[in-house]
């Protein structure tokens, strides 16, 4: 179990994370959801130490990670699969590792076969593939079979076999019983893989739901309804079995037409200042809870060429296989 | 602090710069000892235990480059990140790093400095080329014990400044440049140089080696302390270094 009091981060006069807080319990995949520059990144290097947080702690199991002997048999991370010396072998990389928390050597074979690396094993690590590199990261974060596992957006370079492959994984490894904690900027990428959301922007906490929750409240079709009388219309939407909420001083239902509620309105003589339509996909309910929070908005329409997110470019540079972040760089620059 | 020293071993050894490092300081090391010894000889240049040691100088930077990348390259690639997610306790890691560094240059010190040592005697088989004094002993001996100090330096200023080519511009041209530099100063040039940490480890090693270095470091200054406080300097320096690097690293993000 992961759990954040207040986590704050500052950078000088940026606040990169603010006074977050959240639990991440063991036996199932929490997706850590955020647009680029939430603070993803520097949370999970708070919960490994290498990052002081300004304010608040996080714990692993109750311990501050550096109070953790041999941490690598409790918490096993893949921060950036780059880690890596270019020019040490693959399996001289897990040996050291391997060592310095007192795993038996022979282990660096075995998690060399998991993801598939025994052949390349005396290979220099920098002639790795980004695909590679994740491969030999995910080894690291299995070699000492621990309890906690943490992934920073696993996927990227990765083919799509590969992605069906982690996933798959990283449910397997919750369902023995472990904490699992990755995270991601794709919601569709997280809404296959994780149970749970932690949803973040600016470093803030925006969620912290199922994925089901956060999917169904983000995509379905949904009516807006404001007006007079509104207690009424919500006896009649509540006996027709639908489960209206309040918003703001309008009135959300959920899977009905606008059609429907206007004539029930009439039919119960209330009066409507509002009815309206309101339906997302995925990735714009997401952009509609992150969107205050993003730290890096896009100014376009005026250039002929539109900015995008630059590591989202880099990104879908470096992996062209990747249909994710394809489609992600196509509506970035359709939305400019 | 066995299982941390093994996995800076590992580490060190599983990559080919120390190798480079280590053949090349060995090379100049002998190399330019049996050179000198050879071409000596003469009134003005005469063959003396400090003759075949006399590419230590020049070996000791190569050597600094090595500590230096030790650590400087952990923070090039990130691995310092994976470092201390392994071993939280950031302290020992330097430690370990240290210690390891500094064995494995004091080692080839002690190598190289024979190793010249031999060589030049069988360049100059006649030559008086014996350790007769104390002084002597100290030129051919005293190499690995400097080696494994400089190292020592060497990591702890990779780690203040983390990247490679600042850490090493700045080591070189301070050894190579700044400390023999600095005696031009007009009025306090002396005073200052007298107390710089390379030119006391040189006052170690030269003392009483008259016939290449003189009396006085070969600078004619006058040195506030004999070999062994020159010595016993150049190693608190060394430790300062340390304790700032260690301090530094403890509080700032990986």
């Amino acid at each position: 179990m992961i759990e954040a009091r207040s986590l704050t981060k500052r950078y000088g006069s940026t606040l990169a994370v603010d006074n977050l807080s959240f639990t991440v319990e063991a036996g199932r995949v929490t997706g850590f959801l955020g647009p680029n520059g939430a603070g993803k990144s520097t949370t999970m290097r708070m919960i490994l130490g290498l990052d002081r947080p300004t304010g608040g702690d996080v714990r692993i199991d109750g311990k501050l990670y550096r109070e953790l002997k041999n941490p690598l048999r409790m918490v096993g991370a893949l921060l950036d699969a780059k880690w890596v010396h270019p020019n040490r072998s693959a399996r001289a990389h897990l040996k050291w590792l391997a060592v310095s928390n007192g795993i038996p050597v022979q282990r660096v074979d075995q998690v060399l076969d998991v993801v598939g690396l025994s052949s390349v094993a005396t290979k220099r690590a920098g002639a790795f593939s980004l695909g590679m590199s994740q491969r030999l990261g995910i080894a690291a974060a299995l070699l000492g079979d621990p309890q906690v596992l943490l992934f920073d957006e696993p996927v990227n370079g990765l083919d799509p076999e590969g992605i069906v492959w982690i996933r798959k994984f990283m449910q397997s490894l919750a369902a023995e019983g472990r904490t699992v904690l990755v995270s991601s900027h794709l919601l569709s990428e997280m809404s296959l893989t994780a149970s749970h959301l932690i949803v973040i922007g600016r470093g803030r906490l925006i969620s912290e739901c199922t994925t089901q929750e956060f999917v169904e409240q983000a995509s379905e079709a949904s009516v807006r309804v404001r007006g007079r009388g509104l207690e009424v219309l919500h006896k009649v939407l509540a006996d027709a079995g639908h489960t209206p909420r309040e918003d703001s001083g309008a009135m959300i239902v959920s899977g009905v037409t606008t059609d429907e509620v206007g004539e029930l309105a009439a039919a119960n003589g209330v009066i409507l200042h509002e009815l309206t339509a309101q339906r997302g996909s995925l990735e714009e309910a997401f952009m509609q809870l992150t969107g205050e929070t993003v730290e890096y908005h896009a100014h376009g329409g005026t250039g002929a060429i539109a900015p995008i997110d630059p590591a989202l470019a880099a990104a879908a540079a470096a992996n062209p296989d990747d249909p994710n972040l394809q489609a992600a760089v196509r509506s970035a620059t359709a939305r400019g | 602090m066995v299982t941390l020293l093994a996995v800076e071993r590992i580490k060190l050894f599983s990559t080919r710069s120390p190798w480079w490092c280590i053949g090349l300081a060995a090379t100049i090391a002998i190399g330019f000892g049996a050179l000198f010894t050879a071409l000596s000889g003469s009134e003005e240049f005469p063959v003396s235990v400090g003759v075949t040691q006399i590419g230590y100088g020049f070996a000791a930077n190569v050597l600094l480059v090595l500590a230096v990348l030790a650590i400087t390259t952990e923070y090039r690639f990130n691995t310092i990140k994976v470092t201390f997610s392994a071993v939280p306790n950031r302290t020992s890691v330097l430690l370990a790093k240290t210690t390891l560094v500094a064995v494995v240059c004091g080692v080839l010190g002690e190598i190289t400095a024979f190793a010249s040592y031999g060589v030049g005697r069988l360049v100059k088989p006649n030559a008086d080329l014996a350790l007769n004094t104390a002084h002597e002993w100290r030129y051919v001996a005293g190499i690995g014990l400097v080696y494994a100090i400089s190292a020592i330096i060497g990591i702890s200023i990779g780690a203040l400044i983390r990247q490679t080519a600042g850490a090493i511009s700045l080591l070189l041209v301070y050894t190579l440049l700044v400390e023999g530099l600095i005696g031009l100063v007009p009025k306090v040039g002396d005073d200052i140089q007298k107390l710089l940490p390379f030119v006391n480890a040189n006052h170690f090693l030269t003392v009483g080696n008259g016939a290449t270095a003189g009396e006085n470091n070969g600078t004619g200054l006058q040195m506030h302390w004999g070999p062994w406080g020159a010595l016993a300097y150049f190693v608190a320096v060394a430790a300062v270094l340390l304790v700032a690097a260690i301090a530094v690293v403890e509080r700032r993000d990986a």
